[in-house]
């Protein structure tokens, strides 16, 4: 018998629908996009070729969803066992995050109907991070689909599969531990090759993958604790706070890892006197890094980690620092020489809206027709 | 099994794997920046020479079949601004102030030439995923294949000098660059000839031949005495269809491409600073050879990873069997 329940209730709700029109605007221009071309719909030009499809749909978003490996990590690696009721909505959220960033990464293809190429192993060239970033999420969205299937399984009554798959899930957990590890340091790698278009306080070189790796896991952490927190307000029962304070903790670990990484990688780079330059990027970095200090400091105590409430500031927090030190690195500092600027189109930000918007649905649908929260959670 | 070898093991398999990711890169020595090809071919760009008649960016149009980019009403001549989906080649100007003299930083104005530089070590062909950029194992010409090519555009950021430039107006774009007029149905080098731009190019400021030959001409003119008089060749390098006299100019003692970043196959020298010329800030070393040091030293015949699966593999099955027994003995 499944410890997992679906909610029930009604799909069809006001917000759902809400977030649909703000889907089919995102769609429409999708279509726009794929009948006359990038340039009809995208402001990215010739010195920002990436703009905030591939910077937030791809880079952060798959950060995002993060969430699945995070917590793979501290149930079945470090074996904390009571960790599982939320392991499977952050599974959820994670497949649905990933598929999303794959979709993003097609219509942001330029050359899409021949994406299969990256699939033919005479094309591969073993010098390149994008080919390691394209295969690695490849493969990771097939694992996290398997990973995620005994809910469908259990929904449909499939017991023979269930038991054959419990044989083997184990090795799709160690892959879905492995393949994030993988290919969000690569994301962080993408940076090196852009040189000193990358902004000094961001451009660490060979430390990239160490510090995207880091900040996937503190998003990944953050993301399970937020969305965890508003399933408790928005379907009810049981507080999970106390397991989602021991989350916190290790989340605070690794702000501290990050922060300190950060500091002292600019120290011995000779870089630390740009914080305090007062141009844009200073202050970004100040704020980027204020964002981490600001949960970790939370986190520390003990009695504001059982606070659900401070529990849920620091999720944000930790959330917006994540997405900012990508946002930071990939765009808002990224610099490719004079004669370039770049600004989304509003057609350019609906379609990222859109994508959000389409993923909030899918959530709310399956986690209402699949066993995924946990039976305790139930009111 | 105590709890505690259950702790120990799952710490050592994590570290196992956060050490992979972020030990390796670490003591990996990135490889050296690569070494210009022996028969490297390539372009001297003197800014000095350049009158900016721009006969090599219409030349190149043709040459390589594109059309012009109109910004006016009037259809009748190019008005490239800068590199794009439809333009190769172009000439920018440098102005400051009254912009009066030419060649002359203050108050004066110049010409700069835009187009792929065929780095020594390019940026594109090492990020790209497809292999759609390649440089020739002879001449180190930078070439690219449509049909391999993926749109990612990940040379647009790879490249340090935005050269490759993605066709965003099409529906079914591609990325265009200048392959030294020796791709599929041109051919020029290959068949003896030199780049259309070099032909074109009344004064020779655009000059085609070996990457050595360039290189040393580029060095003489360094030692030229300003106020001298030198005969400057036109054309190939290593048989000049002309000669012209011209007073030296003030060369700032700079050859750009000699070094930047491994170096480039076309090199520019100038009597203007190059960083006002908006060429950009390399060092010497190619972020290219840093990025693939670390990208091996991680997934060199994928060794690490594999490790690292099998020891969460290993750990992954052991935690959940225990995990069944609790819940079992529970029921």
């Amino acid at each position: 018998m499944s410890t997992h329940q679906q909610t029930g209730g009604r799909i069809f709700t006001l917000p759902f629908m809400l977030l649909g029109i703000v889907a089919v605007i995102g769609l429409y221009y999708i279509v726009e996009r794929f009948v006359l071309g990038m340039g009809a719909v995208a402001n990215i030009n010739g010195g920002f070729p990436w703009g905030i499809w591939v910077v937030y749909d791809v880079v952060i978003g798959t950060a995002l969803a993060c969430g699945g490996y995070a917590l793979a990590f501290t149930v079945y690696v470090f074996n904390k066992g009571k960790y599982h009721p939320l392991v499977r909505p952050a599974l959820l959220a994670s497949l649905l995050g990933y598929a999303l960033g794959g979709f993003g990464a097609i219509f942001d293809m330029g050359r899409w109907w021949q994406f299969y190429n990256i699939l033919i192993p005479g094309n591969w060239n073993f010098n390149s991070v994008m080919l390691e970033v394209g295969l690695c999420v490849a493969l990771y969205i097939i694992v996290l689909i398997i990973e995620f299937s005994p809910a469908f399984l259990e929904k449909i009554g499939a017991k023979g599969l269930l038991k054959v798959l419990d044989k083997v899930l184990f090795f799709f957990i160690a892959l879905g531990v492995l393949l994030p590890t993988m290919h969000q340091s690569s994301l962080g790698s993408l940076l090196i090759a852009m040189g000193y278009k990358v902004d000094p306080l961001w451009q660490t070189m060979q430390f990239q993958p160490l510090l995207a790796v880091v900040s996937a896991l503190i998003m990944g952490y953050s993301i399970v604790i937020f969305e965890a927190s508003l399933s408790n307000v928005r379907f009810g029962g049981k507080s999970e706070t106390p397991l989602l304070s021991v989350l916190g903790k290790v989340a605070m670990g690794l702000m501290i890892v990050f922060v300190a990484a950060r500091i002292i990688i600019l120290v011995s780079q000779g870089k630390i006197g740009l914080i305090f330059a007062g141009d844009f990027s200073s202050i970004m970095f100040v704020l980027e890094m204020a964002l981490f200090i600001l949960p970790a400091l939370i986190l520390m105590s003990p009695t504001s980690r059982q606070n659900g409430g401070l529990l849920l500031i620091a999720a944000v927090s930790m959330l917006f620092a994540g997405a900012l030190y990508r946002f930071n690195a990939f765009l808002f500092t990224f610099d490719p020489g004079p004669g370039y600027a770049y600004f989304p189109s509003v057609s350019e930000i609906m379609v990222t809206l859109g994508i959000i918007a389409i993923e909030i649905m899918a959530y709310l649908v399956v986690v209402k027709t699949m066993p995924v929260l946990h039976r305790s959670e139930q009111a | 099994m105590k709890r505690r070898d259950f702790l120990k093991n799952s710490l050592r398999a994590g570290a196992g794997v956060l050490a992979g990711a972020v030990v390796a890169p670490d003591d990996a020595e990135a490889r050296p920046n690569l070494e210009p090809k022996e028969g490297a071919v390539g372009m001297l760009y003197d800014s000095t020479l350049c009158v900016g008649c721009k006969a090599c960016v219409a030349m190149c149009k043709e040459v390589n079949g594109m059309p012009p980019v109109t910004i006016s009403e009037i259809d009748a001549w190019d008005e490239a601004r800068d590199l794009s989906g439809d333009t190769l080649n172009v000439i920018k100007i440098y102005k400051d102030g009254a912009g009066k003299t030419k060649d002359a930083e203050v108050n004066g104005f110049a010409f700069e030439k835009r187009s792929c530089m065929h780095c020594v070590d390019p940026g594109c062909v090492s990020v790209c995923p497809v292999t759609a950029l390649t440089q020739h194992p002879i001449t180190g010409i930078v070439s690219y294949n449509a049909d391999a090519c993926i749109g990612c555009r990940n040379c647009m950021v790879g490249c340090p000098y935005n050269v490759p430039q993605f066709q965003y107006d099409k529906t079914f774009g591609q990325i265009n660059k200048c392959q030294m007029c020796n791709q599929k149905g041109v051919e020029r080098i290959d068949n003896g000839m030199m780049t259309g731009c070099a032909e074109a190019c009344p004064t020779g400021a655009t000059l085609f031949g070996t990457r050595d030959a360039l290189l040393a001409e580029a060095k003489r003119r360094m030692e030229l005495k300003p106020g001298e008089t030198y005969n400057y060749p036109r054309g190939d390098v290593s048989k000049p269809d002309s000669y012209h006299e011209k007073t030296v100019p003030a060369y700032k003692q700079h050859i750009w491409g000699e070094k930047e970043a491994g170096g480039t196959n076309v090199m520019h020298i100038s009597s203007i600073s190059f960083d006002k010329l908006g060429m950009p800030p390399l060092e010497e070393r190619s972020a290219a050879s840093v990025a693939e040091g670390v990208q091996h030293s991680l997934y060199n015949y994928l060794a690490l990873p594999a490790v690292a699966l099998a020891g969460l593999s290993f750990v992954v099955k052991r935690n959940a069997d225990k995990a069944k027994d609790q819940k079992g003995e529970r029921s």
